[in-house]
């Protein structure tokens, strides 16, 4: 069985084809700029007798180094698509190629694999382990992989650092306010150097003020080269990616190249603060 | 994932529900505890038989009048009139394995030394049984030959029967009225204690057969003899030669059965063993159902621990945990929970075992074994009802788990 290890995930240079063929994919080219090559997926829920067609043949291709937003109606199926992309859910139908490895032959534990070494997921709910400190939840992708006690939390303080919180490490999520947890969450999901971060609304539960902060973290990662697919509903926060893809009924409705995108850290200064919560 | 960080987690997801992990602890705990004060229980039973075997002195035969083939027990032994004094007499000269031979009888009966009175057993025996019970007088001295053959009214009196008739004053010398006969005292015995039963072994009178068969019993018969092999390797030529010897004498046809039955040391101790090894188990056994009750409520807390963390679950899979690293923290959760349980068990089970010791008086013994294998149990139980739990948790789908509610 071909596994796959940390050297064989590029590192996040923007623009660079990956060095190593990866042990997983087999046929696939190795110079090849694509990150995530879609072809005709299709979800089918079954409720009951009832089928419904969340995905309908969605076919889409993503370079490394993009900033994709995608919009779309509620119900479009755009949670559904991001869930197949991190590997948490497997399409009906379709091929989906995530870094030159073909993800529908993967078995349950090569998918945990992949979602532990080139996926952070940032979800709407931020999904943190309650009653856990800030650091511990950061902390969590590198319990699951092959890191040192003494590594793991070095990484995970300076993942936090990145998201600006270093100083509440030791806060626990209800301790912490929204844009704080959602913070930690964007910490958790790059603790491992992934080579994609996806976020499912990420900005769904927080103010307006907040919600630039979350998206000047993200374009300050999509400046690193890190990959990142998010999901929006709000156009004035899809501004800030460089690629807008909208769904409708299961399908792309349309998929345009944002010229001109917005820079969070300057439209952040045009916002004046309203309460101090992450300042305090 | 690695191990020590695994166990690390499950301590602190058992101490955020510190009330219900002692609940679900308390029922190996019970378990455990009563497995092992049941065993200390059963291995001190097993303990004080053997004792008891052994105090019946060393390569001891028993022989009782009536046979033991109707339906495996000796019908009407008590009035049995098949072994008599020529018999004793026969085996002592005829069988070269046997060393010692005593006849024995014995009455009951109201014993009186000047205004005091005491109930006992007056055993009739031979001089022999001293040296077949190993049993000797500790002050003055036993009957003689010469007091058997002439059925002399003189006897020995068991240490409890010298203290309550003889308070003050030493027996030896003095006369009591046995049923109204005058007997002399002759000695009295070492103290041999109690036997395993709780019985006095030292509430006793022992007389000559001879006397005790005249003046008391008026049975002329006798009620067993006792016999000892000349070597423990030699019980069982013993045992055969007495056994043509009786039937040559008793006349008895070969195609008939023996008309008395010869029990034995090894006989006694096997069966009491065997009996008291029975007791073990069956304790033993009823205390494991406590143990195996305790295992379903690990079962029982992790399935709803399980459930109430699925989202949890969700979120370790979703950063990458394998199903086998959800399986080992859940598995691991519930060796912690048995484990913990079986070791507080075992040192409640051994705190308990003390504490009916020494107000039963019953010796209590704690094994390496019967802690071994409370430890296993424990494992077990923890490995055996965590599993499907854990194995639930590992299998989620990791969207369905996240979705949750
Ligand atoms: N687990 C599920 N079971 C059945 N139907 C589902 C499930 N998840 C989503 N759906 C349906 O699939 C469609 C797309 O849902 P979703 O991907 O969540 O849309 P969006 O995120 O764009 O709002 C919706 O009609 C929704 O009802
Ligand atoms: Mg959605």
């Amino acid at each position: 069985m071909n596994t796959i290890n940390s050297s064989q995930i590029p590192a996040g240079k923007n623009n660079e084809p990956p060095v190593i063929k990866s042990g997983l994919q087999g046929e696939y080219s190795i110079h090849n700029n694509k990150l995530i090559e879609i072809e005709k997926l299709t979800r089918t829920y079954l409720l009951g007798e009832v089928e419904v067609h969340a995905l309908r043949g969605v076919s889409i291709e993503v370079s490394k180094g993009e900033f994709v937003a995608i919009m779309g109606a509620s119900g479009s199926g755009k949670s559904t698509f991001m869930n197949i992309l991190g590997c948490l859910d497997k399409p009906t139908k379709g091929n989906y190629i995530l870094d030159n490895i073909e993800v529908g032959k993967l078995t349950r534990d090569e998918l945990a694999l992949i979602r532990n070494k080139k996926i952070g997921f940032v979800f709407q709910g931020f999904n943190l382990l309650s009653r856990t400190t800030a650091l511990e939840n950061v902390e969590l992708p590198l319990f699951y992989s092959t890191v040192s006690n003494k590594e793991r939390k070095e990484k995970s303080v300076e993942a936090l650092k990145k998201v600006g919180l270093e100083e509440r490490i030791y806060h626990y999520p209800n301790q912490l306010s929204g844009g704080q947890q959602q913070r930690v969450a964007i910490a958790r999901a790059l603790v491992n150097n992934p080579s994609i971060v996806l976020a499912d609304e990420p900005t769904g539960n927080l103010d307006s003020r907040t919600s630039v902060e979350v998206m000047e973290i993200f374009q300050k990662l999509n400046d690193q080269g890190i990959t990142i697919i998010l999901v929006t509903h709000e156009p004035d926060i899809a501004s800030f990616a460089k690629r807008h893809i909208v769904f409708r009924d299961g399908r792309i409705k349309s998929d345009k190249i944002n010229v001109n995108p917005r820079n969070a850290s300057e439209v952040i200064k045009t916002i004046p603060s309203i309460d101090e919560e992450d300042e305090a | 994932m690695k191990i020590l960080n695994i166990i690390l987690a499950a301590f602190r997801a058992l101490q955020r529900n510190k009330m219900r992990s002692f609940l679900t602890m308390l029922g190996i705990i019970i378990g455990v505890g009563a497995v092992i004060t049941m065993l200390a229980i059963g291995q001190g039973a097993e303990y004080s038989v053997k004792q008891q075997i052994a105090s019946l002195g060393t390569n001891v035969l028993i022989i009782f009048p009536g046979s033991q083939q109707q339906g495996g027990i000796r019908v009407g032994a008590g009035s049995m009139t098949t072994l008599t004094e020529e018999d004793a007499q026969a085996i002592r000269t005829d069988c070269p394995a046997v060393a010692y031979v005593s006849p024995g009888t014995f009455a009951g009966g109201q014993v009186i030394a000047g205004n005091l009175n005491w109930a006992t057993l007056i055993q009739g025996v031979g001089v022999d049984y001293t040296q077949i019970r190993d049993w000797d007088v500790q002050y003055g001295s036993f009957f003689t030959d010469q007091d058997v053959k002439g059925a002399t009214k003189v006897c020995v009196l068991g240490k409890t029967v010298a203290d309550n008739l003889f308070p003050d004053s030493d027996p030896v010398g003095q006369n009591i009225r046995i049923r109204n006969v005058p007997f002399k005292v002759a000695g009295v015995l070492t103290k041999k204690g109690q036997n395993a039963m709780g019985q006095d072994q030292d509430d006793i009178i022992l007389a000559p057969y001879t006397t005790v068969q005249r003046r008391l019993s008026h049975f002329p018969y006798l009620r067993q003899i006792l016999v000892s092999a000349t070597s423990s390797k030699s019980i069982e030529t013993a045992q055969k030669q007495i056994t043509d010897l009786l039937r040559m004498r008793h006349k008895i046809a070969r195609y008939e059965g023996d008309d008395f039955t010869i029990r034995n040391q090894s006989d006694l101790a096997n069966a009491a063993t065997a009996t008291s090894q029975i007791l073990t188990i069956l304790l033993a056994s009823i205390a494991s159902v406590s143990l195996l009750v305790g295992g379903i409520g690990i079962m029982n807390i992790m399935l709803v621990s399980v459930t109430e963390r699925t989202r949890e679950i969700g979120i370790r899979m979703s950063v990458g945990a394998r199903g086998r690293d959800i399986l080992t923290q859940f598995l691991i959760e519930a060796l912690v929970l048995s484990l913990l349980g079986g070791i507080i068990g075992i040192i409640l089970g051994a705190a308990g075992s003390k504490v009916i010791s020494s107000f039963a008086k019953w010796p209590t013994f704690i094994t390496a074994f019967s802690i071994l294998l409370s430890f296993g149990f424990s494992i077990l139980v923890g490995l055996f009802f965590g599993f499907y739990p854990a194995r639930k948790a590992a299998l989620l789908n990791p969207i369905d788990a996240l979705r949750y509610e």
